[in-house]
């Protein structure tokens, strides 16, 4: 791993690079991807990776950001992966559609769309802005994502991701799943999605992002991912992070509902050296519902943070959030939920709730539950635990004549149980199910 | 105007009219005319080494004790005000302020007839004994209730236990030894800028010692009560309890107090050591600014307790009711074994009132528990947060943490929010945190009014059955007069 000289300033190399990266596109940087570009880069000036000092990354370290050199510009790029190799990567074993990106670029080889274009377009997001020009105006970059320098410099240095537009009253009931594959390189990559997904009104659907990181490999994945959810609209949202154990992997998930939206995001957390997700949802509109499931699985020195933000604005919504996470060996787990209850946003129900078990002496978990609220007729609740297997559950189960490792597994197994229970497609919740003991390298418990 | 609007005029002003009586009490203190003698006992403002230094000679302290204060006056200088807090305010003028005055003498009468009949409502309604309330309102007292025999009664029987209570200024003349091993032990004046500031030029405080295995056979709010000094500035306390003692203290009053200090940075230090218990009930009700949110005063206290010693216990009980901007957070460091830590707050906020409060529990030690009950009531244009942090470090084996927090909102101005940071090191730990906010059920009313019960009435019921797991945990009288406190703080914010 590249690493810097003391004098050197991290800001210089992303700056020097830009050049090459522009050079390397070759043209192919469209007008409206330029303008964000531009803005991300002036301000890239002003700010500095975030610093634990700053209440938002109290308990993340970044300074991963500071002393190592990402390269944004890939010269390496090949596909020598093959429809076999990926073939153990993928979800499989029910009906999808599949899009892949290569170390962030569009993998056209590897990528089954086979989409009824009457309802939906998915398209790579360069391609996209081609044909739905006024799409991408309308909804791209609506966000703001200058709250830190990750979100800056996936504005500079965004290659490509995926675009997704369902159109007004359509159900595609197959799933789309996007599979990045990430490390497969040399280099020390800089990896920039950038995914835009569009639902139109009365319109559903369900999208599974499959992160994946070649083993051993290093890299940072910074990924920016912005969902609108028209009037009347439905989607399920399923994260599942799989990169490296040397990798970064950081990702903010912006939504923005209407009226009688209903947005389930899950967010399955296995892989990763230092984990950041930031999730949230502007609630802007009324009978919205927002519901956020999240698992997060540390071992060895992973060191998982996820933030999650639902922003009431309107009255009559409600929000409902369970995160929970299992550490073990020397992990260390940081969750920050915040709801934020507007003014106007009477007659909102939000609840909220982290969970956490520890399986070893060493493990940490930083837990943040927070509630701001500014209207009077709501009904809002938070939670937080952490703890560890009881000893008397499995004592009566060992008492049973269960051995103690398979008394254990059927413990995690239930405590997974109220989060995995919640994915509607029923084979990918086996095989998340799989990947749980897998990961901590237990006794599998089957579904 | 609907009769409606008129109720809820009517509701603010009768608020406000309280607001005047206080005023008024002090107003009158210029009446009286004390002014020049005032003066002449009053430091320039302005805060330098000078000024610390006539402080300590003032108060006629040792030279290490002048040492101490300038250290923390350096440290302090080297200090910014701290920004997180949930609370707005205009910035404090360190320079504007006269750190020493003289104890102010407080306007006498002859007796309670000519105390402002406004003010004797306020006291009525607090359920305040007639003795006391002279006391709080500055009439003389009479020669059967003298506050000095009485308090002169109260010394002998803490003298014949050994037990110590006198104030900061004399404590440090007189029991040099503890002092200097506990001051700043707790809270160091390094600890934050408020408790640096606090530790240059503390004014007095309460000392209290308690030595081994004694109970300090009564509340000591009683003996402070009845000698209701004019609180100070920048207070200072020291509460020691020796092994196998208990003490329980009261700091505060009902009385709603007016206070010409708009800064207010007390440094609270509670040391218990092996087997120990220490009480600490707060019930604080100072000037909270007038309707318009002007004025009122700014409380930021940094209180801790430690429990040093193995089957310790320290428990804070708060009800705060007054102040413009309150900001404290009463804290345990759970050091020895099985050692236990609790915290029950009321909060209420009003009009413009601002308060984030909350509590620390630091599990050190094995088998440490705490519990943290808060329950927080915003009204009119308020601001309302719990802000608390539960710390399990590595070797805190077996720690236990139940955590609850509940908010009332009243009235669609107003906001509540929670901030609980959880920090657990250690996988044998439990801890458990939940929150609710909602507002006070139509149901409920109803099903009250409906009994014949009259909504103002129905609501400080409701609001006082949402608040009695704390009231539980005062002393048996001031949890009375707590409630009483209650409704008279929330009366008029529900239309």
């Amino acid at each position: 791993m590249k690493e810097l000289t003391k004098k050197e300033n991290i800001k210089d190399w992303y700056l020097k690079n830009f050049e090459l990266f522009e050079k390397q596109m070759n043209g192919h940087n469209h007008e409206l991807l330029k303008k964000v570009r531009q803005a991300s880069l002036a301000k890239f000036l002003e700010l500095d990776f975030p610093a634990t000092k700053n209440e938002e990354w109290k308990y993340t370290d970044v300074s991963f950001a500071r002393e190592n050199k990402f390269n944004p510009v890939s010269t390496d790029y090949k596909t020598s992966l093959t429809k076999e190799d990926v073939k153990n990567i993928i979800f499989g074993n029910f009906d999808y559609n599949l899009i892949t990106f290569i170390n962030g670029k569009f993998a056209a080889e590897l990528s089954d769309i086979s989409a009824d274009s009457d309802k939906i377009i998915i398209k790579n997001l360069n391609s996209f802005i081609d044909s739905h020009k006024e799409i991408v105006e309308n909804y791209f970059a609506k966000i703001s994502s200058d709250d830190n320098l990750f979100n800056v410099l996936n504005g500079i240095y965004m290659q490509d991701g995926v675009a997704i537009y369902l159109k007004e009253q359509s159900e595609f009931s197959k799933p789309l799943q996007v599979l990045y594959l990430n490390g497969y390189s040399e280099e020390n990559l800089l990896i920039a999605p950038r995914n835009l997904i569009v639902v139109g009104r009365n319109s559903r659907t369900s999208i599974v992002f499959n992160y994946y990181g070649n083993p051993k490999a290093s890299y940072f994945t910074d990924a920016i991912t912005e969902l609108y959810l028209e009037e009347d609209s439905s989607v399920d949202i399923y994260k599942i992070q799989r990169e490296s154990l040397s990798s970064y992997h950081i990702e903010k998930f912006q939504a923005i509902q209407k009226d009688r939206s209903v947005l389930n995001h899950y967010n399955l957390n296995f892989g990763g050296r230092l984990t950041r997700n930031d999730i949230n949802s502007k609630l802007d509109g009324e009978n919205i519902e927002t519901h956020y499931y999240g698992l997060y699985l540390g071992k060895e020195n992973q060191h998982i943070d996820n933030h999650t933000f639902v922003d009431h604005a309107k009255p009559n919504s409600m929000s409902n959030e369970l995160y929970k996470g299992i550490l073990d060996d020397k992990a260390r787990g940081v969750f920050n939920g915040k709801i934020i209850v507007r003014r106007d946003a009477q007659k909102t129900n939000a609840y909220q709730q982290n969970k956490n078990v520890l399986l070893s002496g060493e493990a940490r978990i930083d837990s943040k539950p927070q509630l701001e609220i500014f209207a009077d007729d709501v009904k809002c609740t938070h939670g937080a635990t952490v703890g560890h297997l009881d000893e008397e559950a499995e004592f009566y189960i060992r008492s049973r004549g269960v051995p103690e490792e398979l008394a254990k597994s059927i413990l995690i197994r239930a405590f997974a149980a109220d989060v995995c229970d919640e994915i509607k497609i029923v084979e990918l919740k086996e095989q998340i199910n799989h990947l749980i003991f897998e990961e901590l390298h237990r006794q599998e418990v089957s579904y | 105007m609907s009769n409606e609007e008129k109720k809820n005029l009517g509701a603010v002003e009768e608020l406000s009219e309280d607001m005047k009586i206080i005023e008024d009490l002090t107003k009158e203190e210029y009446k009286w005319g004390f002014v020049s003698e005032i003066e002449s006992e009053v430091a320039p403002k302005g805060l330098n080494e000078d000024i610390i230094r006539m402080i300590s000679e003032k108060k006629g302290e040792p030279e290490w004790m002048t040492e101490w204060r300038l250290k923390a006056y350096r440290y302090w200088l080297k200090m910014e005000e701290p920004k997180w807090p949930n609370v707005k305010y205009a910035p404090v003028d360190f320079q504007d302020i006269s750190y020493y005055a003289a104890p102010k003498k407080k306007p006498q009468y002859s007796s309670l007839d000519e105390v402002d009949p406004e003010l004797l409502k306020t006291f009525e309604k607090l359920g305040i004994p007639l003795e006391e309330q002279k006391a709080l309102a500055g009439v003389a007292v009479d020669a059967v209730f003298d506050s000095v025999s009485v308090a002169t009664t109260f010394k002998e029987t803490l003298k014949e236990k050994g037990i110590i209570f006198c104030s900061i200024s004399e404590a440090i003349k007189e029991h040099p030894d503890l002092v200097k091993k506990y001051l700043g032990s707790v809270v160091p004046y390094t600890d934050n800028f408020y408790a640096a500031l606090n530790s240059a030029v503390f004014s007095d405080g309460s000392f209290v010692y308690i030595p081994k295995g004694v109970r300090c056979p009564m509340e000591l709010s009683t003996y402070f009560r009845i000698n209701a000094q004019e609180t100070g500035q920048f207070e200072r306390t020291l509460i020691i309890a020796d092994e196998g003692s208990y003490v329980s203290y009261l700091e505060g009053c009902t009385a709603p107090i007016r206070d010409n200090n708009q800064l207010h940075a007390a440094v609270v230090e509670l040391i218990a050591l092996d087997n120990a218990e220490i009480k600490y009930s707060t019930v604080q009700n100072w000037y909270p600014g007038d309707k318009e949110g002007k004025g009122g005063i700014y409380n930021f206290v940094t209180k801790r307790g430690a429990c040093r010693g193995v089957n310790s216990k320290i428990s804070w009980t708060q009800v705060e009711t007054g102040s413009a901007i309150t900001w404290k957070y009463p804290s345990c460091i759970l050091q020895g074994e099985n050692s236990i830590g609790e915290f029950y707050s009321v909060a209420v906020t009003n009009n413009f009132q601002q308060a984030d409060t909350g509590t620390k529990m630091v599990h050190l030690g094995k088998n440490t528990r705490s519990t943290i009950v808060s329950k927080g009531i915003s009204a009119g244009r308020s601001n309302n947060s719990y802000r608390g942090l539960v710390k399990v470090g590595k070797k805190a084996t077996n720690a236990r943490n139940f955590t609850q927090c509940d908010s009332l909102l009243m009235g669609d101005k107003c906001g509540a929010h929670t901030f609980p940071y959880i920090e657990v090191e250690n996988d044998t730990a439990r801890v458990e945190h939940e929150a609710t906010t909602s507002k006070v059920g139509e149901d409920q009313i109803f099903y009250l009014n409906q009994r014949g019960i009259a909504t103002e009435d129905a609501i400080n019921m409701i609001v006082n059955g949402f608040c009695k797991e704390v009231f539980n945990e005062l002393p048996m009288e001031f949890a009375v007069e707590a409630q009483k406190l209650l409704a008279i703080t929330l009366e008029g914010s529900v239309g």
